[in-house]
C-alpha cells in the first residue's frame, strides 16, 4: 500500500553546538498508511513531540528526510508551507493558540490562509463546529470566555477546518476532566470515520491508545522503540514497563488473574475483552 | 531559532569563575570596564587582551558561544569602526579621495575602537554567562543595600528584576510554541510587506499577551498564599559570604586598574 507519509533516517539536534546539546530523535524511519490511526507513545521527552513536528515541516531535521504523499516536504519553501494544510498539527494545549474575536473568526484563520473562497470557508467552519460538537450559538462569541473543554474543541476545530489528509494531534485530552477527555476522543473517531482522513494521536493514556487505536509506535529515547497492533505492543508487558510506560489498566488485570491461575485467553487490553473474557469463564451468563 | 539567543543567557559551570561570589562578579566588571576606558595605547590594549583571554579560558565558556552571542552585534562594531577611520584626523595621510581621509592615526583609533567594543562585550558576557540570575539579582541587592537607608525599594527592585529574567526563556519558549501553532495553521511571518507582517504578529501577541497576565496573576497568588509580603525581615536561604579567592579576585582587580592607570600617565 502507498503510504502518506514517509521519513527516512530523521534525526534531530536541538541547541548543537552548546553545552545544551541534546539529540532529540535519531535515525527515525516509518510508513504510516492511508485512513490509519496510529497511537503514539513515548515517555515525556522520549522524542514524540519533536517527530510530529517534522511531519508538517515545523521543524528541520539535521539529516533525514519526510516524503508526504512521495514528495519531499523539505524540496522547496512551496513545498514546506502546502504541507501546513495537507498535514494538520494540533499542538498540545491547544487552546493557548485561539486569538480572534470570535468563535467563527477563529475556526475560520486556517481556511482563510488557505485563500479559500467565502462559500468554501463558511462550509468548512460548520462542519468542523459540528464533528467536534461546537454548537453555532457559540460563533459569534470571543473563545476567551468560554470553558476550558470549549476552547479545546474550539483550538481542534480550527485544524480540522482545514481539512487535512492527515490530523496529528498531541496529547489532545492533557488536562481535561474525564467526560471532556471522552468527548474529544470521541471527535477524533468521529471525524474519522466521516473524512476516512489519517489520525496520528500523541497520548499518554494507554487505555485511550488500545481502544482506538489500530496500530501503535512507541518512542523511547529518540527512537521507536516498538512498532505494531496493540496485540503485539501491549504483550510486551515487561519492556513497556521497564521505559518507564503503563500497559492499559485491563491488560494489567488480565495479567494480575493470569498469575493467580485463571485461564484467560491472551490479547485483553480493552475493558471490554476483559469483561468478555471474565464472562466467558463464569459460563456466559450477564449478572444483570 | 529563537532558542539560539544567548545574550544574558547562563551557562551552568564549576570553574573559579562561577564559584566566585556575584558581588565579587559585578564589582570586578565595572573595574574591567574603567580599566578599558583608561587603557590608551597598544600596550596598555595588549595587557587587557591578555586578561580577557585568560579570564575566557579560565571560565571555559567557547570562543563559538561568546562570538555568537555577539552576532546581532556586528552592526554597531562595524560602524564605530568605519566612523573612527574615516573622522579621525592626524598622523600620516594613507589614503586621500573625495571627502575620505584615510590616516595612520584613524586606522590605530579604528583598530583600538573595535577591539575595545569586543572586550566590553566580552566581560559583560562572561558575567552572565557565569552567574546565574537569581544569584546575580541577590548580588546587586546585597550591594545596592545602603540605598535602603534613602528609601529606595532596593528588594522590591531586584525582586522584579529576578522575575523578568525568570520569565524570560518561558516567555520565549512560550513564543516559539504559539508561532509554530499558528505556523501549522498556515500563519506565515516571513513574507510580506512590511503592513501585512505586522498584521501577522497579531495571532502571536494576543495569546502572548493573554498567557502574561495569566502567568503574572497565578504567580502573584502563588506568592500571596505563601505569605509573601516585600522585603521587611525576610532572610535567605542561601547566605552569600566573600571566601579567600574573592579577595584575592577583587585585589588582582585593583592592581589591574591601578597598572592600566599607571600606564595611561606615562602614555604606554
Amino acid at each position: 500500500m502507498e503510504s502518506v507519509i514517509r521519513t527516512e533516517n530523521l534525526t534531530h539536534v536541538y541547541s548543537r553546538g552548546t553545552p545544551f546539546e541534546k539529540t532529540a530523535i535519531h535515525d527515525v524511519s516509518v510508513e504510516i498508511h492511508p485512513g490509519e490511526l496510529v497511537a503514539v507513545i513515548g515517555h515525556t521527552g522520549s522524542g514524540k513531540s519533536t517527530f510530529m513536528q517534522h511531519l508538517n515541516g515545523l521543524l528541520r531535521p539535521d539529516s533525514g528526510s519526510v516524503y508526504v504523499d512521495g514528495e519531499d516536504i523539505f524540496a522547496s519553501k512551496e513545498a514546506t508551507r502546502d504541507v501546513r494544510f495537507k498535514v494538520g498539527l494540533v499542538f498540545q494545549y491547544p487552546e493557548y493558540q485561539l486569538f480572534e474575536e470570535t468563535v467563527y473568526r477563529d475556526i475560520s484563520f486556517g481556511p482563510r490562509n488557505m485563500k479559500l473562497s467565502e462559500s468554501e470557508r463558511d462550509e468548512r467552519v460548520r462542519e468542523a463546529a459540528r464533528l467536534t460538537g461546537v454548537g453555532e450559538e457559540l460563533f459569534e462569541r470571543s473563545p476567551l470566555e468560554l470553558s476550558g473543554g470549549q476552547k479545546r474543541r474550539v483550538a481542534i476545530a480550527g485544524v480540522m477546518a482545514m481539512r487535512p489528509r492527515v490530523l496529528i494531534l498531541d496529547e489532545p485530552t492533557a488536562g481535561l476532566d474525564p467526560a471532556g477527555c471522552a468527548g474529544v476522543i470521541r471527535n477524533i473517531t468521529d471525524y474519522r470515520e466521516e473524512t476516512g482522513s489519517t489520525v496520528l494521536l500523541v497520548t499518554h493514556s494507554m487505555d485511550d491508545a488500545a481502544k482506538i487505536a489500530g496500530r501503535l509506535i512507541v518512542f523511547h529515547e529518540g527512537t521507536i522503540a516498538m512498532d505494531g497492533t496493540p496485540d503485539e505492543v501491549f504483550s510486551r508487558q515487561r519492556e513497556l514497563v521497564e521505559m518507564g510506560l503503563d500497559v492499559p489498566q485491563s491488560a494489567a488485570i488480565a495479567d494480575a488473574l493470569r498469575a493467580r491461575g485463571v485461564a484467560l485467553p491472551a490479547s485483553i487490553y480493552t475493558s471490554r475483552s476483559l469483561r468478555e473474557a471474565v464472562l466467558d469463564l463464569a459460563g456466559g451468563v450477564a449478572p444483570c | 531559532m529563537l532558542k539560539d539567543i544567548t545574550i544574558g543567557q547562563y551557562f551552568p559551570g564549576n570553574t573559579i569563575i562561577h564559584r566566585l561570589d556575584p558581588r565579587t562578579k559585578l564589582i570586578l566588571v565595572v573595574v574591567y570596564i574603567a580599566a578599558l576606558f583608561t587603557a590608551r595605547e597598544w600596550l596598555s590594549y595588549g595587557v587587557m587582551l591578555l586578561v580577557t583571554c585568560a579570564i575566557v579560558a579560565v571560565s571555559r565558556i567557547s570562543v563559538r558561544t561568546l562570538t555568537r552571542g555577539m552576532k546581532p552585534l556586528v552592526f554597531i562594531i562595524c560602524f564605530t569602526g568605519v566612523l573612527n577611520l574615516f573622522y579621525t584626523t592626524g598622523g600620516t595621510t594613507l589614503f586621500d579621495w573625495w571627502i575620505f581621509h584615510v590616516t595612520t592615526e584613524g586606522v590605530k583609533r579604528a583598530v583600538m575602537m573595535v577591539v575595545r567594543i569586543l572586550m566590553l562585550i566580552s566581560g559583560t558576557f562572561l558575567l552572565t554567562y557565569t552567574t546565574s540570575p537569581m544569584a546575580l539579582t541577590d548580588g546587586l541587592e546585597l550591594l545596592l543595600n545602603p540605598l535602603k537607608k534613602i528609601h529606595v525599594p532596593i528588594h522590591e527592585m531586584s525582586m522584579v528584576m529576578s522575575m523578568a529574567l525568570r520569565f524570560i526563556p518561558t516567555l520565549i519558549e512560550e513564543t516559539d510554541k504559539i508561532m509554530s501553532a499558528q505556523r501549522a495553521r498556515g500563519a506565515d511571518f516571513e513574507t510580506g510587506k512590511l503592513l501585512e507582517r505586522a498584521k501577522a504578529l497579531l495571532p502571536l501577541l494576543v495569546p502572548l499577551f493573554v498567557s502574561a497576565f495569566r502567568r503574572a496573576d497565578e504567580l502573584a497568588i502563588a506568592m500571596e498564599s505563601r505569605c509573601y509580603h516585600g522585603g521587611e525581615g525576610r532572610t535567605r536561604m542561601k547566605q552569600l559570604r566573600m571566601a579567600g579567592r574573592d579577595w584575592l579576585a577583587l585585589f588582582s582587580g585593583a592592581a589591574l586598574l591601578a597598572l592600566i592607570i599607571v600606564m595611561n600617565v606615562y602614555g604606554l
